[in-house]
């Protein structure tokens, strides 16, 4: 669990800044996504290690919830887990399920139809009109277009809620996972855990919101 | 003070168990919690009832017998004491308590309130010991130096009296925190560095086999230990266990 959340800390940190170019510049995020979606290094080899990564992280927290479910099969009558434990480490499950959902909204939107145009129909080119050099990237205007649904950029914004919740624990959880708990660090680790548990989704939701808001 | 308990009953490990509503007068607020047990079991016997077992030795906070759940708390609520150390003046007069034996699949009940902590015993049987041949030509501790860090951390690691609180209070029944405590007595310790390996190894081997779930760093264990024992330790037995594993030739 630790080390494929390791990886995926460091994949998100990307994934944030990609997505932050798509502010910043038009044509810098549509040259930086063509080189993602067309490079082969990134299609071949580092694709399906994300992707078995990421299944890797949810299987193992899949398995672990039903070994620890089955760790205690009568519950107490009484119980006050707030005493002495946070929520968001109590319910890693819960809140790794909501991001599984929204992986799965955000494929929908997204890796499908890039799979849909570069594998099935070919195009490779990342222009609007395959046919006319001129049209431009479609890149921009593909992520900017999906924002302009409310209920979506809400549905977004609340996953990134999710996810930041946890992040929160699992963050600071991976290093002690792996051994790393020092008296001089651990706080340190702490606090930065707390830090990219607040910026990284922050970031997200800001990106979503201002393709949302700068509608046309 | 006047309380009105819900204790747990269960004829034994077969049977299926329920929570008894008692009324119980008179209780001192000066009064240990188990006292006020030993009062109600009075009460019971004077009645003709069956008294409600529960586990108790030394009284004192030292021998980790005591082991119950009380009002959603392992020991009940208070920090760094044992169910024995509690005392009735932590709660109010005319309060509701709950009252459950320690849960885990690894602790079944045996009757009432008394789980079999056995688990634990064989998790130690598995390499919780250091081998010190004592012909009569020991060496002297002393002559071993060792750095007063080490020797205060080995010391608050051996502090663990195995009583299970980590395992009843962490919400996937782990007993991480007992196995840590236990091989970080010795991992810091030059006397229980030459076994280290099989120890760790064989430790959590056995602790998976007895049926604790898995730790998820909620930190529950360290809130709840009467001894405070930290998770350091937990920390530790990850290094020594991936070390180990990577290692050992076993």
């Amino acid at each position: 669990m630790a080390l494929s959340g390791f990886f995926l800390l460091f994949f998100l940190l990307q994934h944030l800044t990609i997505n932050f170019i798509s502010v910043i510049s038009v044509d810098g995020f549509n040259a930086t996504s063509h080189f993602m979606g067309t490079n082969p290094i990134v299609q071949i080899a580092l694709q399906p290690v994300l992707a078995f990564g990421v299944i890797f992280h949810l299987m193992m927290g899949m398995r672990l919830e039903l070994q620890n479910r089955a760790s205690r099969p009568i519950k107490y009558a009484m119980n006050k887990p707030a005493e002495n434990s946070s929520w968001m480490s109590r319910n890693m499950i819960i809140t790794g399920i909501m991001i599984f959902l929204f992986l799965g909204m955000h494929f929908y939107d997204f890796w499908i139809p890039e799979l849909n145009v570069k594998y099935l129909q070919g195009d490779m080119s990342g222009l609007i009109d395959p046919m006319n050099p001129d049209s431009g990237m479609r890149y921009w205007e593909e992520l900017h277009h999906k924002f302009h649904d409310p209920i979506r950029t809400g549905l977004y914004v609340l996953s990134f809620v999710f996810l930041g919740l946890h992040l929160m624990h699992g963050f600071q959880s991976a290093f002690q996972s792996v051994g790393f708990n020092h008296r001089k660090y651990t706080p340190t680790i702490k606090k930065l855990s707390n830090i990219y548990a607040i910026v990284v989704p922050l970031g997200f939701i800001l990106v979503a919101v201002y393709h949302f808001m700068t509608q046309s | 003070m006047n309380l009105t308990l819900k204790v747990w009953r269960q004829k034994d490990g077969k049977a299926k168990g329920e929570l008894v509503t008692y009324q119980i007068k008179d209780v001192s607020p000066d009064s240990s919690f188990l006292e006020m047990l030993d009062m109600l079991n009075e009460n019971l016997v004077n009645e003709g009832k069956d008294p409600a077992a529960f586990d108790h030795d030394c009284r004192e906070g030292i021998c980790g017998m005591c082991s119950l759940y009380i009002n959603g708390e392992a020991h009940g609520p208070g920090r760094l004491i044992t169910t024995c150390q509690l005392h009735m003046r932590s709660f109010k007069d005319g309060e509701t308590i709950y009252i459950e034996p320690f849960r885990a699949a690894a602790f079944p009940v045996i009757k009432d309130l008394v789980v079999d902590r056995s688990a634990f015993d064989r998790i130690q049987q598995a390499g919780g010991y250091v081998s010190v041949n004592t012909s009569g030509n020991t060496q002297d501790a002393n002559s071993l130096p060792i750095p007063k860090d080490d020797a205060d951390k080995a010391f608050d690691a051996a502090t663990c009296i195995g009583c299970g609180a980590c395992v009843a209070t962490c919400k996937n029944s782990s007993a991480m925190l007992f196995v840590a405590a236990k091989v970080s007595q010795f991992a810091l310790l030059p006397q229980g560095k030459v076994e280290a390996k099989r120890r760790v190894l064989n430790m959590v081997k056995q602790m998976d086999e007895e049926g604790f779930g898995n730790c998820t760093n909620t930190g529950a264990c360290e809130v709840e230990c009467p001894k405070g024992i930290s998770l350091e330790n937990i920390a530790r037995m990850n290094r020594e266990y991936f070390s180990a594993a990577i290692t050992s030739e076993e």
